[in-house]
């Protein structure tokens, strides 16, 4: 273990800006991307069911 | 075995359903044990203290970067080549995703230069190459988008992709000429904190995790490019019976 | 099959001959847009002199950028380029007759102009001159990496940005081979290296662009 507390490990040993900065970053991307694709994915779905739903087949 | 076989949408979209929790499990695992390690394994580093940790994904994500649009120009080339609607789908589910972890890339690069650096930009070698291949890509996914037709816009961007990948290493020795000309930047200022043992492991398993990230959304992007190409087939309604 | 190159060529030269009023857009929009730097930065000589061949570069690649839409756009609308791309001749000479044939249109001109432009930005007489060269060897390429992107975007609505937007990482050994070579001379550190890899970049360019942007019209008209 390399913290003494809680707060030292969010304050990176004064680092805490730029490291949870470029780490939050990278987690917002991530959920921002899987998020956008199950959006699309849905989008999808919803357009084959429209389509499926005007065939009388 | 018949490749042809594994190619067809009809085998390929369940075969990929399958497979991407997997991945996305691995790539959950692979993260979790990676950051364990950078955060709590990893000493700090004697010169840049604990902002070095920053580099356990700004590695990784400027691998990630790289490798995607090589894999991406491989897919195009074998689509060009044997004409597989496949391999297009690939090419094109991999895209954001590269672009994302140039993004990545860029941004981490930015948030380590500036405390090490004193600048959140520097107009060093490898991080000007990181931004044109952010262009890069950009410009392939713009091409794709503002094409309507499929079969067209998978062999333009598969296309221009190429010219960019046999570009890349022309304009990374470019850049890098540029940079040792212009002494500006000549903050040779360490990259890499000298590296221990446990520091490469935490980034070599969160380059995995990336790695099998990638893998995971490439092929759920895949499956619904696939369905939404596909949608005026029976497969595809055949498959939203199996949903519904 | 060298006959068909020239008639290709001369085709757009004559076009080009006809309709005046494209081609000075581009070169006009070319002194515009170096001429608007000293404006922006103030005009102190040292400050000019420094970034005077990047500028100039750089204003060249937009040039060519601007110019490139109506490489095949024309010939796609009414026909033409399909019924050329149907002849027996291979394709890729079309296509690398249509790049030197812009190159003649747009990039000659540019070099012309060049060396006025370089005066207004204080350049001593033998970065002048390599500035020409430069521009010289650089501009083919600009002209044969541009008609990759003019053929991929042929008949898009908005394909003049997204052209920009294929080709300029592309042009960005070119911008500093080029620009690198006419500061070379100023900062006397010489300039021959430059000017090698940029012929270099020439070749490789004039190899493999010409057979890209055939398949890309090929990709494109079907």
């Amino acid at each position: 273990m390399n913290w003494e507390s809680w707060q030292a490990f969010w304050a990176m040993g004064g680092y805490g800006l730029y490291v949870w900065g470029s780490f939050g970053m990278t987690l917002l991307c991530i959920v921002g991307e899987i998020g956008l694709l199950r959006r699309h994915r849905l989008q999808v779905w919803r357009r084959l069911k429209r389509m499926k739903s005007w065939d009388p087949q | 075995m018949n490749l042809y076989h594994y190619a067809s949408p009809s085998t390929f979209y369940p075969l990929a359903g399958k497979l991407v929790p997997w991945f996305a499990a691995l790539a959950f695992i692979l993260t979790t044990a990676g950051l364990y390690i950078s955060f709590f394994m990893a000493p700090t580093d004697f010169q840049q203290g604990e902002g070095y940790r920053i580099i356990f994904i700004h590695v990784p994500a400027a691998w990630m970067s790289m490798f995607i649009y090589v894999v991406m120009a491989f897919w195009s080339a074998i689509g060009l080549a044997w004409n597989t609607r496949l391999s297009f789908v690939m090419a094109r589910a991999l895209a954001p995703t590269g672009a994302m972890f140039t993004f990545v890339a860029l941004w981490t690069g930015a948030f380590w230069g500036k405390p090490m650096w004193g600048a959140w930009w520097v107009w060093d070698a490898r991080l000007t190459s990181e931004l044109i291949l952010l262009f890069l890509y950009v410009g392939v996914m713009a091409l794709q988008a503002a094409i309507d037709d499929p079969r067209r816009s998978d062999r333009a961007g598969a296309l221009l992709n190429l010219v960019g990948v046999i570009n890349v290493p022309i304009i990374y020795f470019s850049v890098k000429w540029w940079n040792t000309l212009h002494q500006g930047s000549s903050l040779s200022l360490t990259r890499a904190p000298s590296m221990a043992q446990t520091m490469l492991w935490g980034m070599l398993i969160l380059a995995l995790a990336a790695w099998m990230y990638t893998i995971a959304v490439a092929l759920a992007r895949a499956r619904t490019l696939i369905l939404e190409r596909e949608r005026r087939t029976e497969w595809a309604r055949a498959q939203l019976e199996g949903q519904a | 099959m060298l006959k068909f190159l020239f008639t290709v060529i001369r085709r757009d030269v004559l076009l080009a001959a006809r309709r005046r009023g494209d081609w000075l857009t581009a070169q006009f929009f070319f002194v515009m847009v170096v001429s608007m730097f000293p404006l922006g930065v103030g005009p102190e000589p040292g400050m000019l002199r420094t970034i005077g061949p990047g500028v100039v570069w750089v204003a060249a690649l937009l040039a060519s950028l601007l110019s490139l839409g109506r490489l095949f756009a024309d010939d796609y609308r009414d026909g033409t380029l399909e019924q050329m791309l149907l002849s027996p001749y291979p394709n890729t000479l079309l296509a690398l007759g249509k790049a030197i044939a812009h190159w003649i249109i747009n990039g000659i001109p540019l070099l012309v102009i060049a060396p006025v432009l370089g005066i207004q930005f204080n350049l001593p007489a033998e970065a002048l001159w390599i500035l020409v060269l430069s521009l010289a060897i650089g501009t083919p390429i600009l002209s044969l990496l541009g008609s990759i992107g003019a053929a991929l975007t042929l008949g898009l609505r908005g394909g003049g940005a997204l052209v920009t937007l294929l080709i300029l990482p592309l042009y960005v050994p070119a911008l500093i081979f080029g620009a690198g070579a006419v500061e070379g001379v100023l900062s006397g550190t010489g300039s021959e290296a430059h000017l090698s890899l940029l012929g270099a970049f020439l070749m490789m360019s004039l190899l493999l662009a010409p057979w890209v942007s055939a398949m890309a019209l090929k990709v494109s008209v079907e």
